[in-house]
C-alpha cells in the first residue's frame, strides 16, 4: 500500500431528494424544517467515491471529516462501511449557521492537525445552501492547488491528474500535490452499502475522532454566520394536472400523441 | 465613490447573454447606491468586444488585455480580478453563476477578505444602511434566503435567466484600459489539454424529452431519441434531457442534465418520463410551458407541476406513443 492520504470533506444535510412536501420553510424561527433522515451530502459522496477508487487502485488512507453545529455518526459512519478508513467529527453549536469562508477556516484548521495529507476531496457544493465556496475557499487558506467540477481523477508521481467538466469540453488538468479537488456528480453515486453492512457498522469500534471548537484553536474573529435577513418561502409551482385515461396503454397513447400534436 | 463592477464573459469574440444581464442588474444596484458601474473585461485582442460592451451604458469599461487572458485559466483570472479590485475598490462584483464564475467568486471573496454569495435571484439596495440586499434559493428551491453582507467588496453570482438583458444605449461608456501585471507564475494548475466533446444546447430546445431514474435501462433512452427524432420531423426543435442520477450512471452525458446543477430550461414542452421530481430538477424545468409526465407513481412531485399526467409504465406507453406519432405525421 502507498503511503497516500487522502481527506475527503463531507457535510451531514437534510436528504436533498426529499419530496418538497417535506419541506417546511419557517419564517419566524428563520429555519427550513425538513421532515426527512438527514444524509452525507450526495455530491460528497461522489468525492468518497473518487476516493475509494484511487484506494483500489493504488491503496490510500482514506480520513473523512465532517464540521457541523449537529452530527450523527450514524449519517457518517456510512463512510467507514463504504471504505474510508478513519472519520474525524468536529462538532460543536458554534458551528450553526457559519459562512463559507469560517466554515472553511475551521476546517483547515482542523486539517491542520490532522498532519500532512495529499489530497483533500470535496463534493462541488452541498445540497442544502448550494453555494459552492467552501473548497475553494479551503484551497486557498491551505494555499494549495485548487482544481473544481472533477468528473474523474488519477495521481500519478506526486501529481493529481483531473479530468473536469468545461461547458462542450473536457479539460484535463494537472497540479502538484497536496492539493484539493472538488468532485461532480459525473463521477458516479457512491457504491452501494448495504442494510446489514450499515448496521453492523453502528455496533463496530471504529477509528474515529471527536473534537470540539475549542480543540482547533480557532481565533474568534473569523468565524461568523450567514448574513440571514429572513426566509421566504418560493413561488407555488403546482399546475392543475389533467390525467390521461384510458383503458389500455394504447389509448392513453393515442391520447397523449393528439395533445402533443397539437403543442407542437 | 464606489462602484459596481461587472464581470464580463465572453465565448469566441462575441458576448455571452448573462454578461447582459448582469449590465442590467449593475445599472439598478448602481443607481440606488449612488455609485458608478463599469464592466470589466479580460482577454487577448478585445478591442471590438470592448466597443461592443460599451455601447450598454454604463459608465466605464475597463479593459484588461493580455495573451495570458485568451482562454480562461482560474488561477490567472483570480489573480488579475484580485488586483483590479484591491486598486479600484469596488463595493460589489457582478459575475454570472456560470462555470467560470462558480470557479472564481469563493477564491476572489477569499483573497478580498470579503464574502460571496452565489446563485442570487435577486438584488436590491437597503437605503437605511445602503447594503445590497441579496436573494438566493437554499434548500434546492425550497426556500429563499434573503441575505446581506457588510463586507465589501462583495462578490455576488447571478443566476442566469433572472434578470432581464441590458439594452443598447446612447452614451458610450468610456473605455479604460488597466494595467495588470501579471505572469505564468501564478498558475498552479496545468492545462493538458482540452477536449472538445458534441453537447447539446439544451437550452435552445423547443421541446425535451427526458427520462430518469424510472427508466430501466441504458438501451430504453434509444425510445426516447427515438420520439425526439419524430417531434423534429414534425417541426420542433426536440432534444433528449435528464436527470441527475441518469449522468451519474453514466448512461447520459452531463450537457443533458436538467437541473440546479444541470440546465435550466423553459422548453415548450417537457417531457418527463419516469422522473419522481426532486426539487433540484423541478427547478429546472418547472419554467417549461407545457409540462407532460409519465410516472407509475401517481403521488409523485412531478405530476403535482405538470399540466399533463399519465400513470402508466413508460415501456408500456412509449412503444404506442411513436406509433401513433408515425401515424399522425
Amino acid at each position: 500500500m502507498s503511503d497516500l492520504k487522502i481527506i475527503v470533506c463531507v457535510k451531514q444535510i437534510p436528504d436533498p431528494e426529499a419530496p418538497f412536501s417535506s419541506v417546511t420553510v419557517d419564517t419566524e424561527k428563520r429555519k427550513v424544517e425538513v421532515d426527512a433522515p438527514d444524509v452525507i451530502n450526495p455530491f460528497d459522496e461522489n468525492a468518497l467515491e473518487a476516493a475509494l477508487r484511487i484506494k483500489e487502485t493504488m491503496g490510500c488512507h482514506i480520513t473523512v471529516v465532517s464540521l457541523g453545529a449537529s452530527l450523527s455518526d450514524t449519517v457518517l459512519r456510512k463512510a467507514i462501511a463504504a471504505g474510508a478508513n478513519e472519520l474525524v467529527l468536529i462538532e460543536d453549536p458554534v458551528f450553526e449557521e457559519l459562512d463559507s469562508n469560517s466554515t472553511a477556516y475551521a476546517l483547515s484548521k482542523a486539517i491542520e492537525q490532522l498532519g500532512d495529507f495529499d489530497l483533500i476531496l470535496t463534493g462541488r457544493q452541498a445540497g442544502d445552501w448550494d453555494a459552492g465556496q467552501v473548497g475553494s475557499v479551503l484551497a486557498e487558506i491551505l494555499n494549495i492547488p485548487c482544481i473544481t467540477m472533477a468528473c474523474g481523477i488519477k495521481v500519478e508521481d506526486g501529481h493529481v491528474i483531473v479530468d473536469k467538466t468545461i461547458p462542450g469540453a473536457i479539460e484535463v488538468v494537472k497540479a502538484k500535490m497536496p492539493a484539493l479537488v472538488t468532485v461532480s456528480n459525473e463521477v458516479g453515486e457512491l457504491r452501494y452499502v448495504s442494510r446489514s453492512k450499515l448496521l453492523a457498522m453502528l455496533r463496530k469500534r471504529i477509528p474515529m475522532k471527536k473534537w470540539k471548537a475549542d480543540q482547533l484553536n480557532l481565533a474568534p474573529d473569523l468565524l461568523s454566520q450567514v448574513g440571514l435577513l429572513e426566509l421566504l418561502t418560493p413561488p407555488d409551482m403546482r399546475r392543475d394536472c389533467v390525467l390521461i385515461e384510458g383503458s389500455s396503454p394504447e389509448e392513453k397513447a393515442a391520447e397523449l400523441a393528439k395533445i402533443i400534436k397539437s403543442l407542437i | 465613490m464606489g462602484e459596481i463592477l461587472v464581470l464580463a464573459e465572453s465565448k469566441e469574440g462575441s458576448l455571452e447573454k448573462p454578461t447582459l444581464e448582469l449590465i442590467h442588474a449593475a445599472k439598478g444596484i448602481a443607481s440606488d447606491l449612488g455609485v458608478g458601474s463599469a464592466t470589466l473585461l479580460l482577454g487577448n485582442s478585445i478591442t471590438e468586444l470592448s466597443n461592443e460592451i460599451a455601447g450598454y451604458g454604463l459608465d466605464k469599461v475597463y479593459k484588461l488585455e493580455n495573451s495570458l487572458f485568451k482562454d480562461f485559466i482560474g488561477d490567472v483570472w483570480v489573480a488579475a480580478i484580485e488586483q483590479v479590485c484591491k486598486n479600484l475598490n469596488p463595493d460589489a462584483v457582478l459575475i454570472s453563476h456560470s462555470d467560470i464564475g462558480r470557479e472564481i467568486a469563493p477564491r476572489l471573496a477569499y483573497r478580498l477578505n470579503s464574502i460571496a454569495t452565489t446563485d442570487c435571484i435577486s438584488l436590491s439596495v437597503n437605503q437605511d444602511d445602503k447594503t445590497i440586499i441579496k436573494n438566493k434559493p437554499i434548500y434546492g428551491g425550497n426556500a429563499i434566503a434573503v441575505l446581506k453582507s457588510l463586507k465589501q467588496p462583495e462578490i455576488i453570482t447571478l443566476r442566469k435567466n433572472c434578470f432581464p438583458l441590458a439594452e443598447a444605449s446612447s452614451e458610450k461608456s468610456e473605455i479604460v484600459e488597466l494595467p495588470v501585471e501579471i505572469s505564468q507564475d501564478v498558475v498552479k494548475v496545468e492545462i493538458l489539454e482540452r477536449k472538445q466533446v458534441d453537447t447539446v444546447e439544451l437550452d435552445k430546445a423547443e421541446v425535451i424529452i427526458s427520462g430518469g431514474r424510472g427508466i430501466a435501462s441504458d438501451e430504453d433512452f434509444k425510445m426516447l431519441e427515438q420520439l425526439a427524432d419524430l417531434i423534429k420531423k414534425a417541426g420542433a426543435n426536440a432534444m433528449v434531457g435528464c436527470s441527475r442520477p441518469i449522468v451519474d450512471m453514466g448512461w447520459m452525458s452531463s450537457d443533458h442534465q436538467v437541473g440546479l446543477t444541470g440546465t435550466m430550461v423553459a422548453p415548450g414542452i417537457y417531457l418527463a418520463i419516469g422522473i419522481s421530481g426532486a426539487i433540484q430538477h423541478l427547478v429546472g424545468m418547472v419554467r417549461s410551458k407545457k409540462i407532460i409526465a409519465i410516472n407509475t407513481d401517481p403521488g409523485c412531485n412531478m405530476l403535482k407541476v405538470a399540466d399533463y399526467g399519465l400513470v402508466d409504465d413508460y415501456t408500456e406507453i412509449i412503444p404506442h406513443l411513436i406509433k401513433k406519432m408515425e401515424e399522425l405525421s
